[in-house]
């Protein structure tokens, strides 16, 4: 049987090794095959990119080589998919390599979409990429006083993303005696300041204490980048010296390319992971068009489920495992405090005040992460 | 699926199921408002969510932003938005 996984980032990472574990006999007699292709021979932990746009993390510290990352029982080629002919088994990569596959699994992720506002992209500092991550970090280092704007598109990866930017930057500038010059302002698309209910509560509160100012209902229209406006679309608008966003995503254009998925979310079955109408294909991570976060424990429950039920299918011909929905989410309430939110499509997160101790594991877990890419924790 | 309309038979929209249902983070409405860019001016859409405040919720902003509630159901524990973007 031949599984090919397509995405080297963490889904695919964790499933592929997740997969080499439990089918180690298999690979080793040759009944069985497993293949990643990547885009990339670098590993990137995208949620570090938070940390360097603070100033908490340095940019090497957010890469190791991805061969390096994954069992010696798999085949992994830096030759990313153009095409995928579904019907066929078959994907041909950049290379020119026409690869079969018993068992497909598309892991591709997510990109940010700042040109879907316009003026966005010109006008906005982001932290989802390294560039734009140092860049902003040297922006914020310079930025001396005046007011900053938080503003957001949707879908949007990491949801708890816009809270942990902005309480990071005001203990960022608070530390640093800037307090009283600097003014937060944060936007948010729904009627409270998160969408989880329950981090709302928590958050709206300690905004008010900080003194961060926030207008919910807001959903970025446009950016007048001359006069330093943010338009609505409900029809407010919130001057800026500086804007920062988080600004919504799509999938991987060759997932748009190859006319599998709406602005290349792959329509997924919430439990089994297969892509609707195709059994032989699995979907995980950002790529999915599932209602829940775009985070990476999500891409990582989901992979544990899928080696459990592709290890299975080869072992005994059926999947074993339903996809529960399972999400949990640090959150970095600041520069020395976090919490976190676990839920799943029937259990609503119920987050406890931010601690002291949790931020200490959560900066370990930027370092912990490594062993789970390699599928041991 | 194809709205059709009711006298004449003919196809008026489409409209497009969101099932939102179980979803937390982000939420059956911020599933709407990612889903509302992806159809046309007049397209209707239908929100499944299993949240109650969702009944709420996705009305007070489809008034402050200007699209049209065309009305809400419950079924089984499901509450089925109607919504048609208008803008």
């Amino acid at each position: 049987m031949k599984i090919l996984i397509v995405g080297g980032g963490m889904g695919g990472t964790i499933l592929a090794n997740n997969l080499a574990r439990r089918l180690k006999s298999e690979l080793k007699s040759g009944k069985v095959s497993l293949t990643v292709l990547s885009a990339s021979a670098q590993h990137a932990y995208l949620p570090g990119l938070l940390y360097v746009a603070t100033g908490r993390m340095t940019t090497d510290e957010l890469y190791r080589d991805e061969a390096s990352l994954l069992d010696p029982l798999i085949e992994f080629r830096v030759d990313p998919v153009e095409h995928f002919l579904l019907d066929q088994k078959q994907v041909k990569t950049k290379s020119g390599q026409t690869i079969g596959y018993d068992v497909l699994a598309i892991a591709t992720g997510s990109r940010i979409y700042p040109e879907a506002i316009p003026g966005l992209k010109e006008n906005a500092e982001f932290f989802y990429t390294e560039e734009t991550a140092v860049k902003l970090f040297n922006r914020v280092r310079d930025f001396k006083a005046g007011k900053i704007v938080v503003a957001m598109g949707v879908p949007h990866k990491c949801p708890m993303a816009p809270l942990e930017i902005t309480l990071m930057l005001d203990d960022y500038f608070k530390e640093r005696g800037l307090g009283g010059k600097v003014q937060l302002h944060y936007t948010y698309p729904v009627g409270r300041v998160h969408t989880l209910e329950n981090v709302a509560k928590w958050a709206a509160p300690e905004f008010d204490r900080r003194g961060i100012t926030y207008e919910t209902m807001f959903n970025l229209k446009h950016v007048d980048g001359q006069k330093r406006v943010i338009h609505s679309e409900e029809g407010t608008e919130a001057s800026y010296d500086m804007l920062i966003s988080i600004p919504s995503h799509r999938g991987m254009e060759v997932i748009e390319a190859n006319k599998l998925g709406q602005n290349g979310w792959i329509p997924t079955h919430r439990e089994n992971l297969n892509m609707e109408g195709r059994e032989d294909v699995f979907v995980l991570g950002d790529t999915t068009n599932l209602p829940i976060s775009k985070a990476g424990s999500t891409t990582h429950f989901e992979a544990e489920v899928l080696g459990e039920n592709i290890a299975a299918l080869v072992k005994f011909g059926a999947p074993v495992r339903k996809y529960d929905g399972k999400v949990f989410c640090f959150i970095q309430a600041g520069s020395d405090r976090a919490t976190y939110a676990m839920f799943n499509y029937n259990r609503p997160p119920d987050p406890k005040p931010p601690t002291r101790t949790m931020h200490w594991f959560k900066a370990a877990y930027n370092k912990l992460y490594w062993l789970s890419a390699r599928g041991l924790l | 699926m194809v709205v059709l309309n009711g006298s004449t038979g003919e196809a008026m929209s489409e409209r497009r199921i969101v099932d939102a249902r179980g979803s937390f983070c982000p939420g059956p409405l911020m599933e709407l408002i990612a889903a509302i860019k992806m159809v046309q001016v007049g397209d209707e859409l239908e929100i499944l969510s299993s949240d109650k405040g969702s009944a709420k919720e996705i009305p007070q902003w489809l008034n402050k932003v200007g699209h049209e509630h065309l009305g809400t159901t419950e079924q089984d524990g499901v509450w089925h938005v109607n919504v048609r973007r208008k803008k």
